[in-house]
């Protein structure tokens, strides 16, 4: 793996301000993103994850929302700093992001091809028909056999696996470093997710692009990352590579989660569950936010101080007072 | 063990017509369920799979006519439902409930929890008012809440304990059969798995069968004795779970297991990665629906529809395949 991350967060915090309440929606994350790598950021619902992943191209509403801290570094520039016509050259041109319902993004009044080929003409200056071409040749790739067809149809005429192929065309045409793929597959059939999931893959290959990809899918997870955070609470609670997350999983919630998930693989005949539920944003415990849930033995510390994310080997960290170090 | 019949269900057919032109002449028809015939027993879960625009929604609604049926019979307890008015039916309809993905979507905003819970005991003239109370703490310490949650407004509720509340509610009738539709697709796996847990429970206090509608290939595998695999308004396949599990036999019901994917980074799966989408059901494919997107597909699948076969014991399938 390579020394430079394509994008690094550092003790970002976004926070909301409604009814007078400030909402710690995303409160302290730092992580990096290597080139070519699939980061999963997991977790559910309510934890920052998409707030995190809309931070990032600095989409988030405000108000009521607003980056309170932190450094966004991404290609050697911190995109917090970048006036906002700065960003938008970033934005869709090296930056790309993917949403679960692709008609948030995809504009009702336009045809497919009007909207791929406004990125190709405004960012990489192509004339009206070379872009065209393009948009064609991208079509095919994500996998519509009537390319030339759909080119000239509106959203409203797909199916929405088919518009979430033409929305991840449209992600792909000025090949970013990046894409941002929120939810991609939640809203789609199993058969559809399938075919989305694999052409995730092969554009990944083809481009080395870095994904970061949002999900509370631990199945689309273990499929789909190299690396995986964990995310409650508004912070990450656990990070390592896929493999320590889903076979030595640290963290209680971690754990919660992966033995609350029925799986096609095993039998068990009951399902661990977590007690309780996500707290509400405005109302995290004072201690470590994950302690009212908390299955294993408590320690009296976790209900009073707030644990850090500490590295306790080979890239794993984890939040939590039982896997403290011993500070020699 | 001896398996008493709870439900059978026979060449079922559900029709939505299309309406159009100028005079808003039926034009065609949606054939949202189309000839499906099957058994529930006494105490088991059945599993109902399916993708978006399979029909298991529309099956599991019309079996208890809260859409009225096209063509078919459904026995309850040996008794023919599609004979009684639409006015005795609400009353035959007390031994069957329903529970939705979000039971709250149809219920009164301004009612309490425990009026909420109470509502259907007094739709069918249950108990007398003290009675019912009583019942309503039962029921509510029943599904894990607690009897001061009674007081408080859905708004006031988190999906979890929504879905608590649903099924207190669709148990304060005592019925034998739950049909319940996607009950925990909304809601976060932690809470999921709650939910779950909580339905095995109640199934085994109250010896409920249940008819498990849902689109989780791996959660209806946790619940489920037996499973059904819907494609395009039919029944492509039945089994009982293990079976269907481990050795599916139509081609969409490989395709659709072979989709899901396993939380285990170490196993990578031979993957059927089906082309194209679901045709519509306004104007499926002719002989083998599933013929378009399989593979396997030869010309008497073009033009002979497959019959539902018992190919061996309680394992039927559609397919020309197997013949």
């Amino acid at each position: 793996m390579q020394t430079e991350p394509l994008l690094i967060i550092r003790d970002l915090k976004t926070y909301f301000y409604t009814d007078g309440k400030e909402v710690k929606a995303v409160d302290g994350v730092n992580f990096q993103i290597y080139k070519g790598e699939t980061v999963a950021l997991v977790g559910e619902s309510g934890s920052g994850k998409s707030v995190t992943s809309m931070s990032i191209l600095r989409l988030i509403p405000d108000p009521p929302g607003k980056i309170v801290n932190g450094e966004i570094i991404f290609n050697k520039l911190d995109l917090l700093k970048l006036s906002e016509s700065d960003i938008n050259e970033i934005r869709g041109n090296e930056i790309s992001m993917i949403f679960q319902e692709p008609m948030t993004s995809l504009n009702p009044v336009f045809t497919i091809g009007e909207q791929i080929m406004e990125g190709l003409r405004h960012h990489h200056n192509l004339d009206k028909a070379n872009a065209r071409k393009k948009a064609i040749r991208l079509l095919q790739l994500v996998g519509f056999p009537r390319a030339e067809d759909i080119i000239d149809e509106y959203p409203h005429q797909l199916s929405g696996g088919m518009r979430q192929r033409a929305m991840i065309a449209m992600a792909m045409s000025l090949e970013p470093k990046l894409l941002i793929a929120d939810e991609p597959t939640t809203a789609l059939d199993v058969t559809i997710q399938a075919q989305i999931l694999e052409l995730m893959r092969d554009v990944k290959e083809k481009f080395n692009t870095s994904i970061l990809l949002i999900t509370h899918d631990l199945g689309v997870v273990a499929e789909m990352a190299d690396r995986v955070l964990v995310m409650y609470g508004g912070q990450i609670v656990e990070e390592g590579d896929v493999y320590t997350i889903f076979e030595s999983p640290n963290h209680p919630y971690t754990k919660g989660l992966l033995s609350s998930i029925p799986s096609l693989n095993d039998d068990k005949d009951r399902l661990e569950s977590i007690e309780g539920t996500v707290p509400a944003a405005h109302e995290f415990p004072k201690g470590c936010r994950f302690a009212p849930r908390c299955g294993e033995k408590k320690l009296s510390i976790c209900e009073e101080k707030l644990p850090q994310l500490q590295e306790i080997g080979n890239g794993h960290k984890v939040r939590c007072f039982l896997y403290e170090r011993v500070e020699a | 063990m001896k398996q008493t019949v709870l439900v059978e269900v026979k060449n079922l057919k559900k029709y939505f017509p299309i309406k159009g032109g100028i005079l808003k002449r039926t034009i065609g028809h949606i054939k949202a369920v189309d000839d499906v015939s099957f058994t529930m027993y006494k105490g088991e879960t059945l599993g109902i799979v399916g993708e978006s625009g399979s029909g298991k929604s529309t099956m599991g609604r019309t079996m208890i006519r809260l859409y009225e049926p096209t063509e078919g019979e459904v026995f309850f307890e040996g008794d023919n439902l599609f004979k009684y008015s639409r006015k005795e039916m609400r009353r035959v309809r007390k031994g069957m409930q329903m529970v939705f993905q979000d039971p709250f979507a149809s219920l009164n905003p301004r009612m309490t929890i425990a009026e909420l819970i109470e509502e259907p005991m007094v739709v069918h003239k249950l108990y007398d008012r003290s009675e019912r109370n009583e019942k309503v703490k039962e029921l509510l310490n029943k599904v894990g809440l607690q009897a001061e949650y009674g007081s408080l407004y859905p708004h006031e509720f988190s999906g979890g304990q929504r879905q608590r509340v649903g099924l207190a509610r669709a148990l304060s009738i005592n019925p034998k059969l739950i049909i319940a539709d996607e009950p925990v697709s909304a809601l976060d796996v932690s809470v999921q798995a709650q939910v779950i847990n909580l339905m095995k429970d109640l199934q085994d206090e109250f010896e409920l069968t249940y008819l498990f509608i849902a689109h989780d290939l791996s959660v209806v595998k946790h619940l489920s004795d037996r499973v059904g695999v819907m494609y395009l308004g039919r029944l492509v396949e039945l089994a009982n779970k293990k079976d269907l599990y481990s050795g599916p036999v139509h081609p969409y019901t490989q395709a659709l297991l072979s989709a899901v994917p396993v939380p285990n980074p170490r196993l990578k799966k031979e993957r059927i990665i089906l082309e194209g989408d679901i045709p519509s059901p306004a104007n499926p494919p002719s002989g083998c629906v599933f013929h378009p997107r399989c593979k396997y597909a030869t010309d008497r699948c073009r033009v002979e529809k497959p019959l539902w076969r018992e190919i061996a014991k309680d394992h039927y399938v559609a397919c020309h395949l197997v013949d």
